[in-house]
């Protein structure tokens, strides 16, 4: 099961994801994915050097399924809300976009 | 209410001055995230599942309209353009950025507000009864105590690196409403055997992974020894508290293990011991206090309004309304007001920026400038004239919130669950939302009456699914989201914790089960009887037999 490694930016908190070349984006569809157990530490290496940079705070791997049309979905509940960027609430009155 | 002086001033703008310096140092590195965070954590800023969320004590549960106007501010300039009124009568604001932080914590001092202490392992917001010096069962304003505690508390340096948090609750009224008895300490201002009033001390309350009702420890304390007996039981739990298990780390798990008579040992041995250097307060400073706590000057009015009696008879809506979210006040021709902020559809205690507006504006034009928040995440005018309550009505319903569902169903206290909350194991608010749509009717829910229906993400319990008649708990099992059900909690005097009824439901069935278990109550109640009457009567069986049948 493939990996990314996700992460909150420090200066506002938002959800981010590493993506290739030590970049980080928002967008969970453009993170670097990583095969084995070899990649992911190689990940979380470059993530822990973010942390050392104070890019990014509370750094974790974590698992995806990448569906036949090649979009990215979190296996759990909880990652897939992150990833969403917003509540799972139908759309309130308050709920704007990022 | 309590106005800071020249002392209060100068401590809260230092500790943003301070904060301020420790955020710009996190930035440039001066300072690591393990070093940061207990920083952050003291001045209620937490690392949440989408952002930062930062939590604002609201003493007591007490705004004034000014104070209600710059959260709506804040809500706007710094966040999404609303906030979430909590179980402790606080506020949380969810999407906030690090570096806004020290210019909110700014916003907030200029108008006496902070958020010292809404976290970390020290005494946290005191709360209270939200009908204080309004309540026409109230013996005594809780809000003076409320307030010296909350001033004895802030940085106290013996208390500031406790095993774990503590909470406390006073209540000077016949009912609690501040659910006292699920508090670390909760405190019940009682009269005493020679006609003066003083403190039943209860101990060891609390929700959570391991659900407490506090034990007396004190039937009747001597007002003026508060001081002293709070620091006993807190210097006997600094030091016996255990500090090894998080999940044992609470006052509540100290008292059971002890036994509340040792534990009392323990307390009035260390409180006789340093009698001497008891820092009971001086009778001038709680004078002092008082004087800040004057009730509202109220000018006489008829105790009965004609136009609100007949405007009660023509229009059911208001009626329904007035039912039940008006309350009695000590002050003939007055009435306190509840706001809820539970209409079908909204998140339980969200309120956008326009609405605190609207409200800071209600506050002034009928409420003599008082503002409560509920434990039950609604927000009250305390102090509304009679004559004063169709206009209420009116402005309210104009901006969607004359929801006439206070204590009823659709008055569910719902926790921020995995929408927001970094712990939560399952999502609560859209629970919450389906319930209420099932039970949107308001005839119905009349028909049901009374009714306390809590729900938590997680087992931490800040929905308070324990003390609910109707208590739901989310769980994640194996990755599905799963929702356990306890019946038979109460908050109050009868203060109990729920028992599980069952196996867990998924989402989807929670409204149903709900349903079913109104139902049973329904077809099982006599004349008159409440939920909790009915469940101690007819007992488990014929809930779990509507439930789950023969399986």
């Amino acid at each position: 099961m493939p990996s990314v490694v996700t992460a909150n930016r420090l200066d506002d908190g938002i959800v981010v994801y590493l993506a290739s070349g030590g970049a980080w984006t928002e967008d969970i569809a453009e993170a670097a994915r990583a095969e084995g157990e070899d990649e992911v530490k190689a990940l979380e290496a470059t993530a822990e050097e973010a942390v050392r940079e104070r890019l990014v705070i509370s750094v974790y791997p974590m698992p995806i399924e990448v569906k036949d049309d090649g979009t990215v979905d979190p296996i759990s509940v909880r990652e897939r809300i992150r990833a969403s960027h917003r509540t799972t609430l139908t759309k309130d009155w308050y709920d704007v976009p990022l | 209410m309590y106005r800071y002086d020249e002392f209060d001033h100068a401590f809260v703008n230092e500790r943003v001055a301070e904060f301020r310096d420790q955020v710009g140092r996190r930035l440039t590195g001066e300072l690591s995230e393990e070093e940061f965070r207990p920083l952050r954590l003291r001045n209620g800023l937490y690392l949440q599942l989408h952002a930062y969320m930062l939590r604002i004590a609201v003493p007591y549960g007490q705004l004034s309209p000014r104070q209600m106007r710059q959260l709506a501010m804040i809500g706007r300039k710094w966040d999404r353009g609303y906030g979430h009124f909590t179980t402790r009568q606080n506020i949380q604001f969810n999407w906030i950025k690090l570096v806004d932080v020290p210019d909110v914590l700014a916003a907030l001092a200029d108008v006496e507000m902070h958020c010292i202490q809404t976290s970390g392992n020290c005494v946290r917001n005191v709360t209270s009864d939200p009908y204080a010096a309004a309540a026409n069962d109230e013996l005594e304003t809780p809000r003076v105590w409320c307030e010296i505690l909350r001033q004895w508390s802030t940085l106290h340096p013996e208390f500031n690196w406790l095993p774990r948090k503590f909470k406390i609750a006073v209540s000077g009224a016949a009912e609690d409403r501040a659910a006292t008895a699920f508090h670390d300490i909760g405190l019940r201002i009682v009269r005493g055997p020679n006609g003066e009033n003083g403190f039943r001390v209860l101990v060891g309350g609390g929700m959570g992974r391991t659900p407490y009702v506090g034990q007396v420890i004190r039937e009747f304390l001597p007002k003026e020894h508060l001081l002293s007996y709070v620091e006993s039981i807190l210097r006997v739990y600094n030091l016996l508290g255990r500090r090894d298990n998080l999940y044992k780390a609470r006052i509540k798990i100290l008292v059971n293990t002890l036994g509340i008579e040792k534990f009392r040992e323990a307390v009035e041995e260390t409180g006789t011991r340093r009698l001497r250097l008891a820092i009971d307060l001086p009778e001038d400073e709680v004078r002092r206090i008082a004087s800040y706590f004057t009730p509202p000057d109220l000018p006489e009015r008829a105790p009965r309004n004609e136009a609100l009696a007949a405007r009660r008879e023509s229009d059911p809506a208001f009626a329904t309304w007035y039912r039940n979210n008006v309350l009695p006040h000590r002050v003939p021709g007055y009435a306190s007001a509840v706001i809820s902020l539970k209409e079908p559809g909204r998140t339980p205690g969200d309120a956008s920026s326009d609405t605190m507006d609207m409200v800071a504006d209600l506050a002034e034009r009928f409420g003599h400038d008082e503002i409560r928040v509920n434990y039950t995440q609604n927000l009250v005018l305390p102090h509304v004239a009679l004559a004063d309550i169709p206009a209420l009505y009116d402005a309210l319903a104009e901006a969607g919130l004359a929801v006439g569902n206070n204590e009823l169903l659709g008055d569910m206290i719902c926790c921020p669950g995995l929408d927001y909350c970094n712990l939560a194991n399952a999502r609560s608010i859209p629970i919450a939302k389906e319930i209420a749509k099932k039970f949107e009717d308001p005839a119905r829910q009349d028909e049901i009456g009374k009714i306390r229906v809590n729900m938590s993400g997680c087992i931490n319990a800040c929905g308070h699914h324990h003390a609910g008649n109707i208590g739901i708990l989310g769980v994640d099992k194996k990755g599905t989201e799963l929702y356990q059900i306890t019946l038979g909690g109460s908050p109050k005097d009868d203060a109990a914790v729920g028992t599980i009824i069952g196996p867990g439901f998924r989402a989807e069935k929670v409204p149903e089960a709900i349903d079913t278990i109104v139902e049973t109550y329904v077809e099982n109640r006599n004349e008159g009887e409440s939920f909790l009457e009915t469940w101690r009567r007819v007992g488990a069986a014929p809930f779990k037999e509507a439930l789950y049948g023969a399986r």
